[in-house]
């Protein structure tokens, strides 16, 4: 491997975890009013919807750091997190990398309007660019074209990957992207479509 | 009838447009990225559906106006002395001051709440049919999204002006801005995961960027409320908000609830200045 691949592939991996740039200047309320606040905005709402208003310790901390966590924090975070990855059983995290296109480019599910079987997509195309083929993409997140090859299809990279769409934080504290296997918005099987769809050397995405 | 026909040739030219966007950007591949062609042919639909001729919200505009001098209620009266923030019955430029702090309420108000807050006092009238309505759909037409167009547009060409002296407008400033930053449910998004940056794109969707006042602010805040096109209905702020969280995944907030008006008191600083021009079309 020459010194450029090396290059390209320390940035790509730096901009897919990079967290948000925080913007937002120090707060000027009380926390305790901004959740009353909160609390009145969902007074209407009840049952197993109820856990999406209130924020986990990770989600209050972010909130808090403006996603720039430090030190001490920054380690809490990341730890707590990665204990909290559950790989699949049998050790393979590559699944079908066609079933694994659906999953990237659909985008129902989980939402107030959406019955609770509704297809749950994973929408990565929303944030970020895959297959060349597909011109719809989001400038949220970095392009992930060319991934599997950027990482040379290698296993321990594919684990990695696992690991990053199950719970973006294990890897950055305060990314923007969702912890789809933790929050369990996508099954385990879907997220090992998604690796597979990034890591199969026949993937559009590697084309 | 014009309308309706020139709505579906709206449509229409739409989808053709898209449909040449998608191929010309599949073809594009050197220096200029197929972004921008893409955000140059939605930029030409924008502009082909713009025509205020043909934008079904005004249709909404004038039942909002009869809603206005229409009595009713317990007290058989109209809306016409409700004071929106500049005066009773004065409507030319509440809309750019709005919301505000209202001594009367003894809170700060966006408009739907002030409507809500004149029903109830002046006419006494029994609010929950208008709420049931609050956001209208095939046979459901909404007297909110109608009294919202007709109010908004008489700010049509004026600036937007937050009002943000009052110790009650600044505490909403604050709580605004915290939930914007706010990250929650299953997708641990808050509106700055979308609307903190500037040039971003969701799909092909462009984001505007709330986290600093600019241009970005003003077009959209000076955009709403807007008759969209996918819809087919007029809607207001309320029910954006409402669609933002529905795609974040967090359940429906309550209508005409004040974390939404703190936002909405956040976003309209950000967008100080803009030129308000409504109801405007949109996809």
């Amino acid at each position: 491997m020459n010194r450029i691949t090396t290059c390209i592939l320390a940035a790509s991996a730096f901009v897919f975890i990079a967290p948000a740039l925080a913007q937002s200047p120090a707060p000027k309320v009380d926390p305790a009013v901004v959740e009353a606040f909160v609390a009145a905005t969902w007074k209407s709402t009840t049952g197993d919807w109820r856990a999406r208003v209130d924020q986990d310790e990770t989600q209050k901390a972010c909130t808090a750091s403006n996603n720039e966590p430090t030190g001490p924090l920054f380690d809490q975070i990341r730890d707590r997190e990665t204990a909290a990855v559950i790989f699949p059983a049998d050790g393979k995290v590559l699944g079908d990398w066609k079933k694994g296109a659906q999953v990237a480019q659909r985008g129902t599910g989980g939402q107030f309007t959406d019955q609770a079987n509704t297809y749950r997509g994973g929408n990565c195309y929303a944030c970020h660019q895959m297959s060349k083929a597909e011109v719809s993409y989001g400038t949220l997140g970095p392009s992930l074209n060319g991934y599997g090859k950027l990482h040379r299809f290698d296993a321990a990279e594919a684990r990695k990957t696992y690991a990053k769409i199950y719970n973006s934080m294990s890897v950055m504290p305060c990314s923007q992207m969702p912890r789809f296997g933790h929050s369990k918005f996508l099954s385990e099987e879907q997220i090992k479509d998604v690796v597979a769809y990034l890591y199969d050397p026949e993937s559009p995405v590697n084309k | 009838m014009r309308i309706r026909t020139s709505a579906i040739a709206a449509l229409t030219a739409a989808c053709a447009v898209l449909g040449v966007g998608l191929l010309a950007g599949g073809h594009a591949q050197g220096q200029q990225p197929e972004q921008d062609l893409s955000e140059k042919e939605i930029e030409r639909y924008r502009a082909m559906i713009s025509d205020p001729i043909s934008n079904p919200g005004f249709l909404n505009v004038d039942r909002g106006e009869q809603l206005w001098s229409l009595k009713r209620g317990a007290k058989n009266v109209s809306l016409e002395t409700c004071d929106l923030g500049v005066g009773p019955g004065k409507l030319e430029g509440a809309y750019a001051k709005l919301p505000r702090y209202f001594a009367d309420a003894g809170k700060v108000l966006d408009l739907e709440q002030r409507l809500l807050f004149c029903m109830t006092t002046l006419q006494e009238l029994d609010t929950k049919d208008v709420i049931a309505r609050r956001f209208s759909g095939p046979g459901r037409v909404s007297d909110m999204e109608d009294l919202v167009g007709f109010i908004a547009n008489k700010s049509s060409g004026m600036k937007i002006e937050p009002q943000v002296s009052h110790p009650k407008e600044q505490e909403m400033l604050a709580v605004g801005e915290a939930m914007f930053y706010r990250r929650s449910a299953v997708m641990d998004f808050s509106c700055a995961t979308c609307h903190a940056a500037e040039g971003k794109r969701i799909r092909l969707q462009g984001l505007p960027d709330f986290s600093k006042p600019g241009k970005a602010a003003q077009e959209t805040m000076g955009s709403w409320p807007t008759y969209r096109v996918s819809q087919s209905q007029m809607r207001t702020m309320q029910h954006r908000l409402w669609d933002c969280y529905r795609q974040m995944r967090m359940p429906a907030p309550d209508y005409a609830s004040d974390g939404l008006t703190a936002l909405t008191v956040f976003m309209m600083k950000q967008a100080q200045g803009g030129e308000i021009t409504v109801p405007s079309i949109k996809r």
